[in-house]
């Protein structure tokens, strides 16, 4: 009997998987292309959103999956249990979805502390109550020693959208300004500083925080939003990057516009690390019309998270070289914004 | 943030670049020393800003770059036996060895672990005393005292599970080589900063008068470099030589006595293979006999390792400021970040990673 694949099977740089590939940059964007899209592909997926937007009837539903896999579980601001509700939640909210409900599986390492897993889903169930989702199915499975590190987490959600909410990153339009909701890279530098081997002393902390509060403030106000994006794995380097990619547009950014922490900065440069590269748990990027952009702006700085006041107008869509995301230099030059390439330092979120 | 901010204001990075148009009045070729510096310049977009009378051109001064071939074959030939610990910088990873990097040695199972200091490397071994550790020390000037001073405590606390794999090479030797060559086009270095800050620059002196050229120590911040820029130019267009320090701030003319100290307890001076450039007499450095038996290459014997360069690779001569790095015919076809040739394309400090992740004008 002949064997046949279904799928083309692309060429490949790398014959096996790469930390690279889970970093959510060229690598995991060449492993979604050559190994996911040809074998799932459909209409809901290949637009490569946060989440896939579905109708039922005359009802519009956000859905999507994430998995959380971080080490240390425990770091300043937050533990993977915040991370696992918020990601999945900010998922839908970026979609303009507001969250409903989630699952939550959890893979289990032999000799796991008891007390460690309590004050995980205690920080679940914290951050679901803040979002306003309720946990509604599960699943537990143990692993022998060895074969995870203590605990990894996947959660799935489901949200609905409300009429007259049409937000995708393929809706970029040129005269969009570009707007992120505070400073850039806390959560990677709270998580690098808390590693293990990394011993300078930091206040860093993680920025993880729902978002839907934020958003649906955002939408109720300013439903011309084109696009959000929470950029999160590869920061917002390869955030802007994809919805370049996906619309087909430009983007121009201010580098002196960048709101960054100084003590993020510092610690960047220490690593050699750019902070645009650096994950964020609780910020959203908004393409919105340039008229808009001011009334979106105030509505960020009126919020009370720790750095509302540092949400900023960064940049705009243009027609010129689509795909790509330039930078204008504090002294005056242009570069590019490259797509990251892959791992900062592994395990980020 | 101090001694950042001020060093990336643009209203005195725009001053400077005013004063450089007024004192030009001839064309002049200028080398930066350090991969840092080249990605600085093509970061903050410097030579799109100066006038068409200055040229840059990116010096050998990437650590990574420069590491020869079979460096990295060795250590993916040591990492590979059973038992044995890698502990490296970061930006090793991805250099592209004959066969493979050592990432991808790393997710078949090899044991390859990120520190940040040869000083973490002795942790894992004094933590893991049934394995042997290595460390990849790589470098210049700057990271040779941290390399020495390893193994020195390695010694001291006799950690016999503890090694390195040394590729040490010194920036004043590359510097006579390149104005030595026949094809020189250089007229005036802009000097490593962090290098001149262990060595000082007395030998920088001796370079200046008998090559007649003007070397400038500068830091890595736009307003470090176009200082530095425009000293070089002010000390060419009126004809003086020897060396001007903008780097005060970190540099002094003695340099670190303590860390020249140390390296000179640990290392003694050797021919240095550079890759892509070759042999440069004197320019290494290697562990000094007393202390032979924290010498990886000798514990694993794998001195009979030799590797060939790729043919596409033009990487030799961007480290030498022949070319630039988007001339070279491979640039962003064969060659890329992620399916790197050369050590170049993949470095933080690497002419061609630089121009590719950059440079408006390259693509």
């Amino acid at each position: 009997m002949s064997f046949e694949l279904q799928c083309p099977v692309p060429r490949f740089n790398h014959e096996t998987i790469q930390m690279a590939h889970g970093a959510g940059g060229v690598l995991s964007r060449e492993l979604t292309r050559n190994v996911f899209l040809p074998c799932f592909g459909n209409s809901a997926l290949d637009l490569l959103d946060d989440q896939a937007k579905l109708s039922i009837g005359a009802e519009r539903f956000a859905f999507t999956t994430d998995t959380f896999v971080i080490s240390p579980i425990f770091f300043p601001g937050g533990t993977i249990g915040d991370l696992a509700v918020n990601g999945t939640v900010n998922d839908l909210a970026v979609g303009g979805a507001m969250p409903l409900y989630l699952s939550a599986g959890f893979v289990l390492e032999e000799g796991f502390p008891l007390v460690d897993l309590q004050k995980v889903v205690r920080s679940m169930a914290d951050a679901a109550c803040k979002a306003g989702v309720q946990i509604v199915t599960g699943d537990t499975k143990v692993v022998e020693r060895g074969q995870c590190d203590g605990i990894f987490i996947n959660t799935s959600g489901l949200g609905v959208i409300k009429n007259g909410i049409d937000i995708s990153c393929i809706n970029l339009k040129p005269g969009d300004s570009i707007i992120v909701s505070g400073t850039l890279g806390d959560h990677g530098m709270a998580v690098m500083a808390a590693r293990e081997g990394l011993s300078f002393q930091s206040e860093i902390i993680s920025d993880t925080m729902s978002l839907c509060e934020l958003i649906s403030e955002i939408l109720d106000e300013v439903p011309e939003v084109h696009a959000m994006r929470d950029p999160t794995r590869g920061g917002l380097a390869a955030t802007l990057n994809e919805l370049a990619e996906a619309s087909g547009k430009g983007i121009v950014l201010e580098e002196s516009a960048f709101p960054v922490r100084p003590d993020v900065q510092g610690a960047c440069e220490l690593l050699g690390i750019d902070p645009l590269n650096v994950a964020n748990e609780g910020k959203v990027v908004v393409a919105v019309p340039r008229q808009s952009a001011g009334k979106v702006l105030r509505i960020m700085q009126q919020q009370t998270y720790p750095s509302a006041g540092n949400a900023a107008i960064i940049g705009e869509v243009v027609d010129d070289h689509p795909g790509m995301v330039i930078i204008r230099t504090l002294l005056g030059s242009r570069r590019i914004l490259e797509m990251p390439l892959g791992e900062q330092l592994p395990r980020i979120c | 943030m101090k001694f950042i901010d001020e060093y990336r204001n643009s209203d005195r990075a725009r001053g400077i670049l005013e004063k450089i148009e007024d004192t030009v009045t001839k064309p002049w070729t200028i080398m930066e020393i350090c991969g840092g510096q080249t990605h600085s310049i093509i970061r903050n977009g410097i030579d799109q800003l100066l006038p068409d009378e200055v040229r840059l051109i990116h010096g050998p001064g990437c650590p990574v770059c420069v590491t020869p071939l079979e460096i990295l074959d060795r250590a993916l030939s040591i990492v590979s036996k059973p038992g044995v610990i890698l502990a490296s910088f970061g930006d090793m990873l991805r250099v592209p060895g004959s066969r493979e990097t050592l990432l991808a040695a790393r997710s078949r199972g090899a044991d390859v672990r990120v520190v940040f200091s040869p000083l973490e490397a002795l942790k894992i071994a004094r933590e893991n005393p049934h394995h042997e550790v290595f460390f990849l020390a790589v470098g210049f000037e700057t990271t040779a005292p941290g390399n020495a001073m390893a193994v020195k405590q390695a010694a001291r606390e006799n950690l016999q599970n503890f090694s390195e794999l040394v590729s040490q090479f010194m920036v004043p030797p590359a510097m006579r080589t390149i104005l030595s060559s026949e094809n020189n086009l250089v007229q005036g270095f802009l000097a490593a900063g962090h290098v001149c800050t262990v060595t000082g620059y007395e030998e920088y002196e001796r370079i200046g008068e008998e090559f007649h050229v003007p070397i400038v120590p500068t830091g890595f911040e736009p307003v470090d470099i176009l200082s530095g820029i425009l000293r070089v130019i002010q000390m060419l267009e009126s004809g003086v030589c020897g060396v001007h320090n903008e780097y005060g701030r970190v540099v002094s003319r003695e340099g670190n006595p303590v860390a020249r100290k140390v390296v000179d307890e640990v290392f003694h001076v050797t021919d240095g293979l550079w890759r892509g450039i070759g042999v440069i007499p004197r320019s290494g450095l290697l562990l000094r006999k007393e202390f032979s038996s924290f010498d990886a290459e000798k514990k694993f014997n794998v001195v009979g390792i030799q590797s060939d360069e790729s043919p596409l690779c033009k990487s030799g001569e961007v480290l030498r400021g022949m070319i630039t790095p988007e001339s070279c015919e491979a640039f962003g076809k064969e060659c890329t970040p992620s399916m790197p040739l050369g050590a170049p394309m993949v470095s933080a400090e690497g002419a061609c990673a630089a121009y590719y992740k950059y440079h408006w004008k390259a693509l």
